[in-house]
């Protein structure tokens, strides 16, 4: 698979070759994190979440159902607000953000990928990837040739006009991943992104994945499988809303028992 | 590059609103289009009550204009103890001095019937009645003959009638020979001329004209005019109007009735379109129907796609995006059936109107009123169901399928 572009060119995406002096700010930032949700009992998914991620790494969620992974992805995508604590995207903090703000970080900062893959049947692959810049503000001749250009660096280069339902679910994954790829997001994250996809096929997304990560793109992935967690460059293991683990930080040692040889099917939420 | 000036919320350019605002229509067409037919009949009804009445009113009403507004028209009314007036023989004389009248023709009624023979029995009068007429009374009233020849000076003293065209159809003649006669008051009288319906003048279609000198002759009339026929400057017919009574009979003005028929036939093409109320109201019930319809279909739609309103809210979009969507969705749903309505009704219309070979109108009160309010209904019937997607939370939306 080739990441150049139809053009030939790496493209100069996700802000990966600027850094900030020395120490340049963390792109994600997780402080003290919070989050109850109000049902009788009240449910605590997360307590006291800390960590930050740097431009440019490949971090991997990995913990069992209820660990509150969904829950902490949807803080970090801002999709949702902490209880208490705070959220730092890009370095702008998520509370202090309206809702309009927030759609806006989410439109030019922040893609994501999830299981269902859920693309637009009615449209080709395409103009399903363009949708990715449509709350951009982008005009559409040039969402189209940003959508190519994405197409290319996920090897679909060859069937922009096809229709998803045409393509496999590996094919259909990389589709969705494109649409993720083609605002030139700071961040990306990826909710369980091989859940419904055969072993092989979850292996070369992996690959996809440490490609991107090779040409400077920041992603999270959530998965609940500790083999594919395994692969990624860190990995962060989650238990009852709370970290129990990070490979970032050298004295740590995994409570948890060494990866399966293999594991397979979606995770189960509750 | 913590600046939030950047974070910029972008409009959705028109043509992407436009494109998102098929996604629903295009991806389940048969549903779209069962609940846009809801609308389709109730603006198809209100198009075709509207388009028929008016085109039933406009060919009359053409008519009327062609024939011309300024006939006025003067009768014999009656006494203050109920008995049939008379109007004076030299009242044709005196209105034709006022100014602005142009022409005064007369009548007078004759007692007596008028049958196709002696052996038709006595009691099958037809309705029709004989009159006197002056020898410009066609003129004046707005008709021509259709076959043969009118009254003239030397007929009018003679024996010869002239029909009016109903008079015609019912005696069963509908074509003139020479020698042909109809039994009038116990004699026979020969048919000259048979006339075109009158329209401005009812009375005329349905008589036998003979000519005055004839009728004091032979049929024992008094003299006396019963309804004179009078034009008058088209801008002086109100004026007219109102010398009328005092100068066809100045000792008994109130004894006179004065009418102008082209007004009451106005009147009578606007009455027939009175009881389209009731259809319009038909109609209206249908829209409302139908903008209970597509508030039902939005409502299920927006419920069947969160997963597309969570996704659009993950790439971006705000509550204000997902509002607009599906609140042009629902209009743009409306607004075909309401296109498609306004078709049926136009050529419900034009089928029907040229059957009867009527003028085809198509008020714009009606096919813009349709389209109008088919947007009004879309906007009403989405803004709930839009409001709706708009309050869903991205995460709801995106994880609890």
């Amino acid at each position: 698979m080739t990441l150049m572009t139809s053009a030939g060119r790496v493209p100069e995406v996700f802000g990966a070759a600027r850094v900030d002096g020395d120490r340049p700010r963390p792109l994600l930032e997780v402080d003290q994190v919070t989050k109850v949700y109000p049902s009788e009992p009240p449910v605590t998914a997360l307590r006291g979440v800390s960590f930050t991620v740097a431009r440019g790494e490949l971090v991997g969620f990995v913990g069992p159902s209820g660990s509150g992974k969904t829950t902490l992805l949807h803080l970090m995508g801002t999709l949702d607000r902490p209880s208490s604590g705070h959220v730092r995207v890009t370095g702008l903090d998520v509370e202090q953000l309206s809702d309009r703000e927030l759609a806006a970080l989410r439109a030019t900062r922040i893609g994501f990928v999830f299981q269902q893959f859920f693309l637009a049947e009615h449209q080709s692959v395409l103009d399903n990837v363009a949708d990715g810049l449509l709350y951009a503000g982008v005009p559409q001749a040039e969402r189209r040739a940003r959508a190519l250009d994405a197409l290319s660096m996920v090897g679909l280069e060859g069937r922009p006009h096809a229709r998803p339902n045409q393509l496999s679910g590996g094919q259909r994954q990389r589709v969705a991943i494109a649409r993720a790829l083609v605002g030139s997001p700071a961040i990306v994250f990826a909710d369980e992104p091989t859940g419904n996809l055969d072993q092989a096929t979850g292996q070369a997304i992996l690959g996809l994945f440490e490609d991107l990560h090779d040409l400077g793109v920041t992603i999270v992935v959530i998965t609940h499988d500790r083999d594919i967690a395994a692969r990624l460059g860190r990995r962060i293991e989650m238990l009852d809303g709370q970290i129990v683990f990070d490979s970032a930080d050298k004295a740590a040692v995994s409570p948890m028992p060494a990866p399966r040889a293999h594991s397979s099917g979606k995770d189960h939420r509750p | 590059m913590t600046d939030t000036a950047t974070l910029e919320v972008r409009k959705l350019r028109p043509s992407d609103l436009g494109r998102l605002s098929t996604v629903g229509l295009r991806t389940r067409k048969l549903r779209a289009g069962l609940s846009a037919l809801g609308i389709a009949i109730g603006v198809a009804a209100i198009v075709a009550v509207l388009g028929l009445s008016s085109s039933a009113s406009a060919g009359l009403l053409n008519e009327i204009s062609s024939l011309g507004t300024n006939l006025l028209v003067v009768q014999n009314g009656q006494t203050r103890f109920g008995q049939t007036a008379e109007l004076p023989k030299a009242a044709p004389a005196m209105i034709a001095r006022i100014n602005p009248v142009t022409s005064v023709e007369e009548t007078g009624s004759v007692t007596g019937n008028a049958y196709r023979s002696p052996l038709i029995p006595t009691i099958d009068t037809n309705a029709l009645s004989i009159a006197t007429s002056s020898l410009g009374l066609l003129h004046t009233v707005g008709t021509t003959v259709a076959q043969g020849s009118y009254l003239n000076a030397a007929t009018a003293r003679e024996p010869v009638a002239v029909l009016g065209a109903a008079a015609a159809q019912r005696l069963g003649i509908d074509r003139v020979f020479p020698g042909e006669r109809i039994w009038a008051d116990n004699m026979w009288f020969y048919v000259a001329g048979i006339l075109k319906p009158a329209v401005l003048a009812p009375a005329v279609d349905s008589s036998v004209l003979v000519g005055f000198p004839a009728a004091e002759h032979y049929l024992g009339f008094d003299g006396h005019p019963t309804t004179i026929y009078v034009r008058a400057q088209s801008g002086h017919v109100d004026a007219v109007d109102n010398l009328l009574g005092a100068t066809a009979n100045p000792q008994n003005p109130n004894e006179v009735d004065v009418s102008q028929p082209s007004a009451a036939l106005v009147a009578q093409a606007d009455a027939q379109g009175a009881f389209d109320d009731l259809f319009l109201g038909l109609g209206a019930v249908a829209l409302l129907v139908g903008a209970v319809g597509v508030a039902n279909i939005m409502i299920i739609s927006v419920l069947e796609r969160r997963s597309e309103i969570g996704l659009r809210r993950a790439l971006g979009a705000t509550k204000g995006h997902i509002r607009v969507q599906f609140l042009a969705e629902a209009v743009l749903l409306a607004l075909l059936g309401g296109a498609f309505g306004v078709g049926i009704g136009v050529l419900a219309t034009a089928v029907y109107a040229s059957s009867r070979h009527e003028l085809v109108v198509i008020p714009v009160l009606a096919w813009a009123g349709g389209i109008g309010a088919a947007i009004l209904i879309g906007a009403v019937a989405g803004l709930w169901p839009a409001l709706r997607a708009a309050r869903m939370s991205p995460t709801q939306a995106l994880w609890s399928m």
